[in-house]
């Protein structure tokens, strides 16, 4: 199954799949060009032979100092042939925008949000990109690696809410 | 108060704006009156604005601090927004700031219920990465405190259910078992609930001589009250009603979202971690992995309560199975030196010394590993580069799919059934926010 799955994809994207790779423990590991994360997903998909029907996890890492300085992980699953792979797909900091998988797998939603969130990285595509674990006026992306340690947020006003009594009021972010 | 001519009432002008009365006929006074002119009056469609709700932060409802915004028609959810994150502690950022070994206590703190579960799941993806192997001891005493956790995760569920569905008594019979099982663990590793017991390469302490019977007898009396709660829950009209049919979501729909765990298998999708890629010694244990087929509250609420079966079962099969040996690999690279040989040996002082202040080096490169928590596939994504600290420490929450997926569960349901899906999915708001 393992070669079977990089096989299949080099296959049928040439030049966008590169550098197969069995990572520590015998994981399946990829690279994908940024380009084509969205089509590779959809393929990975839909092909029966392949079908990998989730993605329990998306993550970003910020390498500092290495170019392209961000990747993001994509660590697939398919419950149909109890397969894994990891798609690792290399970001310059120049270009953050890469295509989202969220038409995809909708769980992908909530997991760019955070790599949004966390690292800056902006999905073009994704229905609904705001912060989620951070607020919307923080300043910066806190699990990049130039993040300081220590220091102080600016000060936030209060936000004003549409009165649920009187109408709305000024729009706010829950509209 | 105003009333108009056919005596069936009008406006109230007095009331506030907003409450109840406001804009409604004025109640008459007289029974005789009510029944002739409210004569269809109770199954008349409310016609209202929509309503927007702010159910939390803080609410006795809510589960830990969640903000659930709700656009509500009278009483059913037309959208949902959730807003989390009032519980981050920057747990990624924390551990990539500390050594290898300092993250223990940073998991106990994410499901803090079942903190041994964490521990596992992080030493598993360290251990990945230094193609360790440990001793077969340390594993079952991994698995035994690991399945002792998981009970207590899913009797927190099962009680927290039967609270906010207004059975309190079953609130207190779980959380007695609760803190029996937390008595054992604390007999093994000094806390109840964070309770940093593995280490990289094995576990902090070996068992007491006379544990074991004490466990078996622990779990004795756990199943009496867990055989209690099934019968006050599992046939009660209330519960039934309130969970039956509420909260669904589809196999398609679950895979799509990503869930793992006993809300996936309550959809009918049997995958468990355990038995799909069996980590520690899980291919040695009879166990069976129980599935569902309506994916409702209902449903993930009988999951807990046949898991809570299975893992009594496998906690008497590793207590059997079980026999002496190493507790840690002897490899002092990863763990630390036994205090004689620190005080009399160079050798052991130098290990000591390195590893508090260095860390362990765990050799460059990129692992994920994943088990089965109580609430789904636990994973950790780390980047290592070569030195004592993690470059990267991602955390795939179990609970994390099932919450982003609450707007679309509870869409067009009752204000009410959110409480129940609410439960059902156990949300922990240490793991889910980090």
């Amino acid at each position: 199954m393992a070669k079977a799955v990089l096989e299949a994809l080099a296959a049928r994207f040439p030049g966008d799949v590169y550098e197969p790779y069995e990572g520590v423990g015998g994981d399946d590991c990829i690279f994908v060009r940024k380009s084509e994360i969205a089509s590779v997903c959809r393929f990975l998909k839909t092909e029966p032979a392949l079908a990998f029907n989730m993605a329990p996890y998306i993550t970003a890492v910020d390498y500092l100092g290495v170019e392209p300085r961000f990747e993001v992980v994509y660590n697939l699953l398919s419950t149909v042939h109890n397969h894994r792979l990891r798609l690792r797909v290399k970001v310059p900091e120049g270009d953050l925008e890469l295509p989202s998988v969220t038409s995809v797998w909708r769980g992908a939603d909530w997991f760019e949000r955070y790599c949004f969130d966390m690292y800056g990285l902006k999905f073009r595509g994704h229905p609904d990109l705001r912060r989620l674990l951070m607020y919307d006026e923080f300043v910066g992306h806190p699990l990049r690696k130039d993040y300081p340690l220590r220091g102080r947020q600016p000060l936030v006003k209060e936000r004003e809410i549409g009165d649920i009594f009187r109408g709305p009021g000024p729009a706010g972010r829950d509209g | 108060m105003a009333t108009d001519s056919h005596g069936m009432g009008g406006r109230d002008p007095q009331a506030t704006p907003g409450s109840f009365g406001a804009g409604e006929p004025a109640r008459p006074f007289e029974g005789q009156h009510h029944a002739r002119g409210y004569e269809g009056a109770l199954d008349a469609p409310l016609k209202g604005r929509q309503m927007v709700v702010n159910l939390g932060p803080s609410h006795p409802a809510m589960h830990g601090v969640t903000r659930a915004v709700v656009a509500l028609e009278g009483e059913t959810i037309v959208e949902m927004k959730l807003d989390i994150g009032f519980l981050h502690r920057g747990f990624e950022k924390s551990c990539e700031n500390v050594t290898w070994g300092q993250c223990f206590p940073y998991t106990d703190r994410l499901n803090y219920v079942s903190s041994i579960l964490n521990n596992v799941g992080f030493a598993l993806v360290v251990e990945k990465l230094c193609k360790m192997e440990v001793p077969l001891r340390a594993r079952y005493l991994r698995v035994l405190t690991g399945e002792l956790h998981r009970i207590c995760d899913h009797l927190t569920l099962v009680a927290a259910m039967g609270l906010e569905l207004g059975a309190m008594t079953v609130f207190l019979y779980g959380i007695e078992a609760r803190d029996l099982i937390w008595d054992r663990l604390t007999e093994i590793c000094g806390a109840r609930l964070t309770s940093n017991y593995v280490r990289v390469g094995g576990v902090s302490r070996d068992c007491p001589d006379d544990w074991p019977a004490k466990v078996e007898q622990t779990l004795a009396r756990v199943a009496e009250l867990r055989e209690t709660i099934d019968k006050l829950l599992t046939r009660n009209r209330i519960f039934m009603d309130r969970t039956r049919g509420t909260g669904v979501i589809s196999r398609e729909d679950a895979l799509d979202f990503g869930f793992t765990g006993p809300c996936l298998r309550a959809s009918g999708e049997p995958y468990d971690i355990r038995k799909a890629a069996p980590y520690l010694v899980y291919d040695q244990l009879d166990f069976d992995v129980p599935v569902g087929k309506n994916g409702d509250n209902f449903d993930r609420y009988l999951m807990r309560m046949e898991e809570m079966r299975q893992s009594d079962r496998i906690v008497r099969q590793c207590l059997r199975q079980m026999e002496p040996g190493d507790i840690v690999v002897q490899d002092f690279r990863y763990v630390l030196p036994p205090k004689p040989q620190v005080y009399g040996t160079i050798e052991g002082l130098m290990a000591h010394f390195k590893l508090v202040m260095e860390g362990i080096k765990v050799p460059a490169g990129e692992a994920y590993s994943y088990t089965e928590a109580a609430n789904g596939e636990l994973g950790f994504y780390a980047v290592s580069d070569g030195g004592g600290r993690a470059y990267k420490l991602g955390l795939r929450a179990p609970g994390w799919p099932m919450v982003a997926a609450l707007p679309h569960m509870t869409k067009g349901a009752l204000l009410a059934d959110l409480v129940p899906t609410y439960d059902s999915i156990n949300m922990i708001g240490g793991e889910v926010e980090q």
